[in-house]
């Protein structure tokens, strides 16, 4: 049954992720890639994420997408945890859940025509059960991405990137999914090829109903393409909320850093030296900053942030974002002085 | 146009071109181009437009397979085509270097960084090796490595990938070039380093009154830093003029194009502005103007006829019958 919009169709609490690292014996370490994220997507709607690399925002898509399982929290579809479930409910989380992975080159099998790429899932799902239905159903599903039926024969090489986009996009869609997970998907494309892709995503988004998680480095795609933002920083999110509040007033030191950093195409609104210039590089996952992790890089930092973990709390502005720093108030104030 | 004489890099009818099984395949067809001292000038272009063929034709590090041509390729005063080969590569390093994409495979593993970087100095400059150990740490912490006398016996993987760009950097200018070319310096690194990297480029140029020129495909990068800026589309430049005119008033409908596409706050959750189509091969590319077939300004002209790149204004150039209009229209939107 399609979810009406507004639906809460995804709820994943507290999740956490680490990975052993190193070979056996000397400098063995675990590395806390996803440390306590929880965020809701409802039908419909869409979350961006982002962070700079290492921040934890692949390895948070791939356990909602069942190709990780986490250490320890649940993933609930509609009201079902999928976490810890195998068999038919994990099959579940696998035809609700699907992923657009980042390069077209190369998520896409060489050896496969497109009508087998597609058509793949629906076999595996046993929801065709001829040749014929099959055939129609990609030949569908290739009209949804806006390519020719006539294309089914032919093999990936025979695409360009964004058109190789467009078949994994139609191939994550085949089994009608809730949610579409999307890490990337056009940081691989050229320029002039990044706008079709987003712009159909966003289309299928409010056409569907699907509720869209889109992972980005480029800052101003996600605040296109978002609803909501939600900003990770070493495996645990920053500063979650509506995307405008986000990056028009940002409340986590980090987000401001991040936001500033940005290159902007506008030559009037540039801001070379008298951005928030971070110092250095983030820490490593594998020795992450007691307290809050951003403390070591933090213009605002105290004792405080170094001992006590900031919790996720709502501010007073009535905002729809919560924001995890002790001193976001005092943060917010000085960006709105300066700004 | 600044005037060659006073141009650290000047470039004439720059061509290269691909031996392949299938044929030669233009890459890069008469370019011009000319960078002042202390000045940075970006090429920008996308996968396949020809931009860091370019600049490898210039550095003379083209592949096996690629035949280079041009009318004249000068640094200063020095004639580059009539060296000898052995005095070119004297040249590389020494007053013209460049920094690469991607830091890991730039460096060599197994040499500490301080050797790699010593290297330089007592190949070129004949130095002892405490000299070249003394030089490298200056240099290290010239580019912003925290505590370089304690760093520079480590090896690349124990560096950052931030941390590696400088250190390319750092061996780019070592030996005080006229010219650094920049091969999409901060593709591979987060924004919060990109912004740092940049800046070093930046403060680099004016301090030591470097020539750079940058190739990148990034629009924001171009805005962030570049002085002028080049527009490559299937081997050619299409338009070329300063930054603060070209960006706030293309000239050329592909430049129109990628200006537009880029989201803006204030249009947010509308459609975004798309071109049609994807950027041709350079084996196969259109008739007439190359752009035409993605082109939301075409006429039946631009299908048969390749515009030559020609002046619309002070010091701006543009390859395309209807410059004129495009200008026009972006002065009155």
């Amino acid at each position: 049954m399609p979810p009406s919009p507004g639906d809460l169709v995804l709820d994943a609490r507290d999740l956490h992720k680490t990975f052993a690292t190193g070979r056996s014996g000397m400098r063995k370490s675990r590395v806390s890639a996803v440390d306590g994220v929880s965020l809701r997507l409802h039908a419909g709607e869409s979350l961006g994420i982002v962070g700079e690399s290492g921040c934890g925002k692949s390895t948070l898509a791939r356990m909602l997408v069942g190709l990780e399982r986490p250490d320890s929290g649940s993933i609930e579809i509609h009201g079902r945890d999928v976490t810890r479930v195998r068999g038919r409910d994990r099959r579940l989380l696998r035809r609700q859940v699907q992923m657009v992975f980042q390069d077209p080159y190369t998520s896409l099998d060489p050896r496969m025509s497109v009508l087998e790429l597609i058509g793949e899932p629906l076999v595996v799902h046993k929801q065709v059960t001829s040749d014929a239905a099959r055939r129609d159903r990609v030949a569908e599903l290739l009209g949804l991405v806006n390519l020719a039926p006539e294309l089914m024969h032919r093999y990936p090489h025979q695409f360009s990137g964004g058109q190789r986009q467009r078949i994994g996009i139609a191939r994550a869609l085949a089994l009608d999914p809730e949610v579409l997970v999307c890490d990337e998907p056009v940081s691989a494309l050229d320029m002039s090829v990044q706008a079709q892709v987003v712009n159909l995503l966003r289309d299928l988004q409010r056409r569907m109903n699907i509720a869209l998680l889109f992972i980005a480095h480029d800052l101003s795609v996600v605040r296109h393409v978002a609803d909501r933002t939600a900003v990770m920083y070493l495996g645990r999110l920053a500063e979650i909320g509506d995307t405008t509040t986000v990056y028009d007033a940002p409340a986590h030191p980090y987000t401001q850093a991040l936001l500033s950093a940005a290159p902007v195409v506008d030559r009037n609104r540039r801001k070379l030296g008298d951005r928030i210039m971070l110092i250095g590089d983030p820490p490593s996952p594998a020795n992450p900053p007691t307290g809050c992790r951003f403390h070591t890089r933090c213009r605002f930092a105290q004792d405080r942030c170094a001992a006590e973990q900031p919790v996720a709390r709502r501010l007073e502005d009535a905002s729809d974002r919560t924001v995890a720093c002790h001193f976001a108030e005092e943060a917010q104030a000085t960006a709105t002085a300066v700004g | 146009m600044r005037h060659p004489p006073d141009a650290a890099l000047h470039v004439r009818g720059l061509s290269v071109t691909f031996g392949t099984r299938r044929g030669p395949v233009p890459a890069v067809v008469d370019v011009d181009l000319d960078v002042a001292p202390g000045e940075l000038v970006a090429l920008l272009g996308e996968s396949g437009s020809g931009k860091s063929a370019a600049a490898r034709a210039m550095m003379g590090l083209s592949a096996p397979n690629a035949t280079v041509t041009a009318d004249r390729l000068r640094l200063g005063d020095t004639d580059l085509l009539a060296l000898p080969q052995r005095q070119r590569r004297e040249v590389l390093g020494n007053r013209m270097s460049m920094v690469f994409q991607d830091a890991l495979s730039a460096l060599n593993p197994v040499l500490s960084i301080g050797d790699q970087l010593g290297e330089l100095f007592r190949t070129h400059r004949q130095v002892s090796r405490k000299q070249a150990r003394a030089s490298a740490i200056e240099l290290l912490g010239q580019v912003g490595i925290p505590a370089p006398s304690s760093r520079v016996d480590d090896y690349p993987h124990q560096f950052s990938g931030g941390m590696r760009q400088r250190i390319l950097i750092a061996m780019a200018i070592a030996l005080r070039p006229e010219l650094v070319i920049a091969d999409e310096p901060t593709t591979a690194l987060d924004v919060t380093v990109q912004a740092q990297i940049l800046e070093l480029l930046d403060e680099l140029r004016r301090d030591l009154n470097m020539a750079v020129l940058l190739i990148t495909h990034d629009l924001g990068v171009v805005s962030e830093v570049a002085d002028r800026v080049m527009v490559m589309y299937a081997g050619r430049v299409v338009e070329a003029g300063s930054a603060d005119d070209l960006l706030s008033r293309p000239s050329h409908p592909y430049t129109e194009a990628l200006l537009r596409s880029v989201p803006q706050a204030e249009h947010r959750g509308q459609e975004l502005y798309a071109i049609p189509g994807s950027p041709p091969s350079p084996a196969h590319q259109p008739g007439g103007c190359p752009f035409h077939p993605r082109c939301a300004r075409v006429v039946d002209r631009c299908r048969t006829e390749r515009p030559a790149l020609t002046v619309v204004s002070a010091g701006r150039t543009a390859a395309c019958h209807r410059s004129e209009e495009v200008l026009h229209a972006t002065v009155s939107g």
